[in-house]
C-alpha cells in the first residue's frame, strides 16, 4: 500500500550510500542515521475532515488559513483574564476554557503544532493516506458493540453522581483499573506512544536513538522508551507489552518496524491484543524523517488503514514526563467520584 | 552541524581508523565503536546486595524491624515474607564501609528505616534516581552511538539522555536528574544534579538533598564487564564527597531485553485501593 505512495525512496542502495546520499546523516554502517529528536506535532489531523471531501491535499491558502485559526485561537485563549469575574459555576459552565470544564487543560499546555503537515512540497489533509478518502474504516460489528458499550461509561461532568442514575453497575469511577490508560499514567493519551505513534495535544517530542542492532525511541508522555531489536524474532506470543513487541530491519535506506504482542489495552483507541503495526522509518534530509505506518487488527477494523507524516527535527530536549509520582488527580478522580455518590445518597461525609 | 560531522565520519571511516590506535591498544578486550570510544550498547545489570544497603551489613531478618524479646524481628506487616522479606548480607559497595552522614542526617537514616514500608519511594513504583537506578535488581539498556548515550531502566521504565555538550545547569529538579557525559580515556564521566530530593539510594534509607551531585565513571573492563564508580558529595547530608564502587555485567544470555516493568499498575491497590467504590480488604 505505501509503495504507491509518491514518495522518492530507495534510490540509493546500500552499496553507493556512503558517498551517493551525502546529503543526509549516515551512521558508521552506512545506513540513514535516523537518530535526533524530533517535534511531530502537526496541526493535520489523523482523519481527513468532511469539507476537504475526498482530497488528500490542500491549497497553500488553506494551509495558511489553518495556521492563522491557530494564531488567533491561542491568542484569544491567552488574553488576560477579567480579573473581576466570579467563581465559575458547579461543574463547568459547559466552554472548554478555564471556567468551563473544571479541571481540564487551558492553551498553555498546548503544543499541537502551529501548521498543518507538508510531505515533499505538499501540503496535507489528514494524515491518514489509505483508505483513500482519509477515514478510518468501517470497525466490525464487534469492535462496534465494545465501542459504544465503552461510550456508555463517558459522559461530561456534571457536578453529580449520574451513574447511578444510569444504572451502571460496575460504574465507570469504580475502580482504578476502569480508568483510561493516560489518567492512570501507564501510557501517554492519544497513541503518543503507539504504535502507530500519533501526534496529541501537547508533549510531541520523540528522542531516537539509532545503534547498529536497536532503535530506541523515547516517547516523550511517560518516558516510555519503544526499544526496537534489528533482525529479531518476535517474543513468544504469551508476552504481551504496552508498546508491543517491536523488531525491525532495513529495506534499502528505510527502515521497517514490525510491532506484535500487544496487551488487551493498546495505546491506539479501539485496537485490541491482535494488533499488528508495520512502521516505516526514513529519511527526506538531514532535519526531517517520514514517517509511515499501516495497522492491522481484523477483529477491529474490516481492512487494514495506513497513514504518514513528517517528522521535523527539534532543538528542544525531552525533558522528565514524571506522570505516576505526581499524578495528585487521579486521587481526585477516585475520592471526587465517591464524593459525588454520598452526596447522591444523602450522605455528605462519604 | 550533526549531519555534516557524521557524514565526513561515515566517508572518511578508512583514514579515521587509525586515529584511536592509541586507545585500542590500551585494551584490545573492549569493544568499540567507529570513533574509537568504548562500545557501552548492550544490556547490564548489578549483582549483589547493594540495593537492600549500599553500607557494609550483616544479614537481617526485614528490611523494617521492630524489638522483639530477644533481639530484632521482622515489623508486623512484613512477616509473612518470612525468609523472602529478609535482608542479605554484604561487604557494601561504599569505600570505606560507612557513609559520612552528618549527625542530623543519620537520625533522619534511621527514621526512615523504622518507616521504610511507607517511605521508600521504590515501594510506590517511583523513577529511582542515580545511582540508585544502576544497582536495583533489575536490567537496564544502554543505547550508545557517536553523538549520543541513552539509558532506559526496566524498573518502572525509568529513562536518562546522557548530553554529551554543555547544557548549562539543570533548569528544574527531576527523579533521574540531568546527566552530562564526557569521556576521560576510556572511561564515560557523567555528572548529574537536579536530582530530586525524593529518590533514596537503596532500601535501608539512604537520603540526599536537592543539593546532591552524583559523578559517575563508567569504565570498561572487558567486553562484558564495566566498573562503575559514583563519587557522592551532598553538604546538606554528608559531611564530605564518599564513594561507591562495583562492577556491571552485561547479559550474555542469547536475547537478553528489557522486560516490561509497568509497576504503576502494580502499585494502585496501595495508592488507591482506599478508593474503590467497594473498597477491598486489606
Amino acid at each position: 500500500m505505501c509503495g504507491r505512495l509518491p514518495i522518492v525512496f530507495g534510490l540509493f542502495s546500500i552499496a553507493g550510500a556512503v558517498l551517493a546520499g551525502a546529503d543526509i546523516p549516515r551512521a558508521a554502517d552506512g545506513r540513514p542515521d535516523l537518530s535526533g529528536t524530533y517535534d511531530i506535532a502537526t496541526l493535520t489531523p489523523l482523519q481527513r475532515p468532511a469539507k476537504f471531501g475526498g482530497r488528500l491535499t490542500l491549497s497553500a491558502e488553506e494551509a495558511a488559513a489553518i495556521a492563522q485559526a491557530e494564531v488567533e485561537f491561542m491568542k484569544k485563549s491567552d488574553a488576560a483574564s477579567d480579573p473581576e469575574r466570579g467563581a465559575p459555576p458547579a461543574g463547568g459552565d459547559g466552554t472548554t476554557g478555564g471556567k468551563g470544564n473544571v479541571g481540564g487543560y487551558n492553551s498553555l499546555w498546548y503544543g499541537r503544532g502551529t501548521s498543518a503537515m507538508k510531505i515533499n512540497g505538499q501540503w496535507r489533509t489528514s494524515i491518514l493516506v489509505d483508505p483513500p478518502n482519509g477515514l478510518l474504516p468501517p470497525m466490525t460489528e464487534a469492535a462496534q458493540a465494545k465501542a459504544a458499550a465503552r461510550a456508555k461509561l463517558s459522559r461530561k461532568n456534571t457536578g453529580e453522581a449520574w451513574w447511578i442514575e444510569a444504572g451502571l453497575d460496575p460504574g465507570p469511577y469504580d475502580d482504578p483499573e476502569m480508568r483510561p490508560l493516560a489518567e492512570r499514567c501507564l501510557l501517554g493519551f492519544g497513541s503518543t506512544g503507539g504504535p502507530p505513534m500519533l501526534p496529541v495535544l501537547y508533549n510531541n517530542l520523540k528522542r531516537i536513538v539509532q545503534t547498529e542492532d536497536h532503535l530506541m525511541i523515547l516517547v516523550e508522555m511517560v518516558h516510555d522508551a519503544r526499544i526496537v531489536r534489528m533482525n529479531a524474532e518476535h517474543a513468544p506470543p504469551d508476552v504481551r507489552k504496552w508498546l508491543g513487541d517491536s523488531v525491525g530491519h532495513w529495506e534499502g535506506d528505510t527502515l521497517v518496524v514490525d510491532t506484535t504482542n500487544f496487551t488487551d489495552r493498546p495505546a491506539l483507541a479501539n485496537a485490541s491484543r491482535n494488533l499488528h503495526v508495520v512502521e516505516r522509518f526514513s529519511r527526506i534530509d538531514a532535519d526531517t524523517l517520514l514517517y509511515r505506518f499501516t495497522v492491522e487488527d481484523p477483529t477491529v477494523w474490516t481492512a487494514p488503514w495506513s497513514g504518514e507524516y513528517v517528522w521535523p527535527a527539534s532543538k528542544q530536549r525531552v525533558y522528565e514526563y514524571a506522570c505516576h509520582e505526581g499524578n495528585y488527580s487521579f486521587r481526585g478522580v477516585l475520592a471526587g467520584a465517591r464524593a459525588l455518590e454520598a452526596e447522591a445518597s444523602g450522605k455528605t461525609d462519604p | 552541524m550533526k549531519a555534516t560531522l557524521s557524514v565526513f565520519l561515515a566517508v572518511a571511516a578508512p583514514a579515521l581508523t587509525s586515529m584511536p590506535a592509541a586507545a585500542q591498544a590500551s585494551d584490545p578486550a573492549i569493544v568499540r565503536l567507529a570513533d574509537g570510544k568504548p562500545d557501552l550498547n548492550g544490556v547490564w545489570q548489578a549483582l549483589g546486595s547493594a540495593h537492600y544497603d549500599v553500607e557494609r551489613h550483616m544479614a537481617r531478618a526485614s528490611l523494617q524491624l521492630r524489638e522483639g524479646p530477644h533481639g530484632p524481628l521482622a515489623d508486623a506487616p512484613l512477616l509473612r515474607f518470612g525468609a523472602v522479606g529478609a535482608v542479605p548480607g554484604g561487604m557494601g559497595v561504599v569505600e570505606g564501609g560507612k557513609i559520612p552522614y552528618t549527625p542530623e542526617a543519620a537520625a533522619k537514616r534511621e527514621e526512615n528505616r523504622k518507616n521504610w514500608l511507607e517511605r521508600d519511594p521504590e515501594i510506590k513504583c517511583y523513577m529511582p534516581g542515580v545511582p540508585r537506578a544502576t544497582y536495583m535488581p533489575f536490567p537496564f539498556q544502554i543505547f550508545h552511538n557517536e553523538n549520543s548515550i541513552f539509558i532506559a531502566y526496566e524498573f518502572a521504565g525509568a529513562t536518562r539522555e546522557i548530553y554529551l555538550e554543555d547544557v548549562g545547569p539543570p533548569e528544574t529538579d527531576s527523579w533521574m536528574g540531568q546527566s552530562v557525559g564526557r569521556w576521560e580515556g576510556d572511561t564515560l564521566v557523567v555528572d548529574v544534579t537536579g536530582l530530586d530530593d525524593r529518590t533514596w539510594l537503596d532500601r535501608s534509607g539512604t537520603h540526599h538533598s536537592y543539593k546532591m551531585r552524583v559523578v559517575e565513571r563508567y569504565t570498561p573492563i572487558g567486553p562484558n564487564h564495566i566498573r562503575y564508580e559514583a563519587t557522592i558529595e551532598d553538604p546538606e547530608v554528608f559531611t564530605r564527597p564518599w564513594k561507591i564502587s562495583l562492577p556491571l555485567y552485561r547479559r550474555i544470555e542469547e536475547g537478553a531485553r528489557l522486560m516490561d516493568f509497568k509497576c504503576v499498575e502494580f502499585v494502585e491497590e496501595l495508592i488507591y485501593g482506599e478508593y474503590r467504590r467497594k473498597p477491598l480488604e486489606r
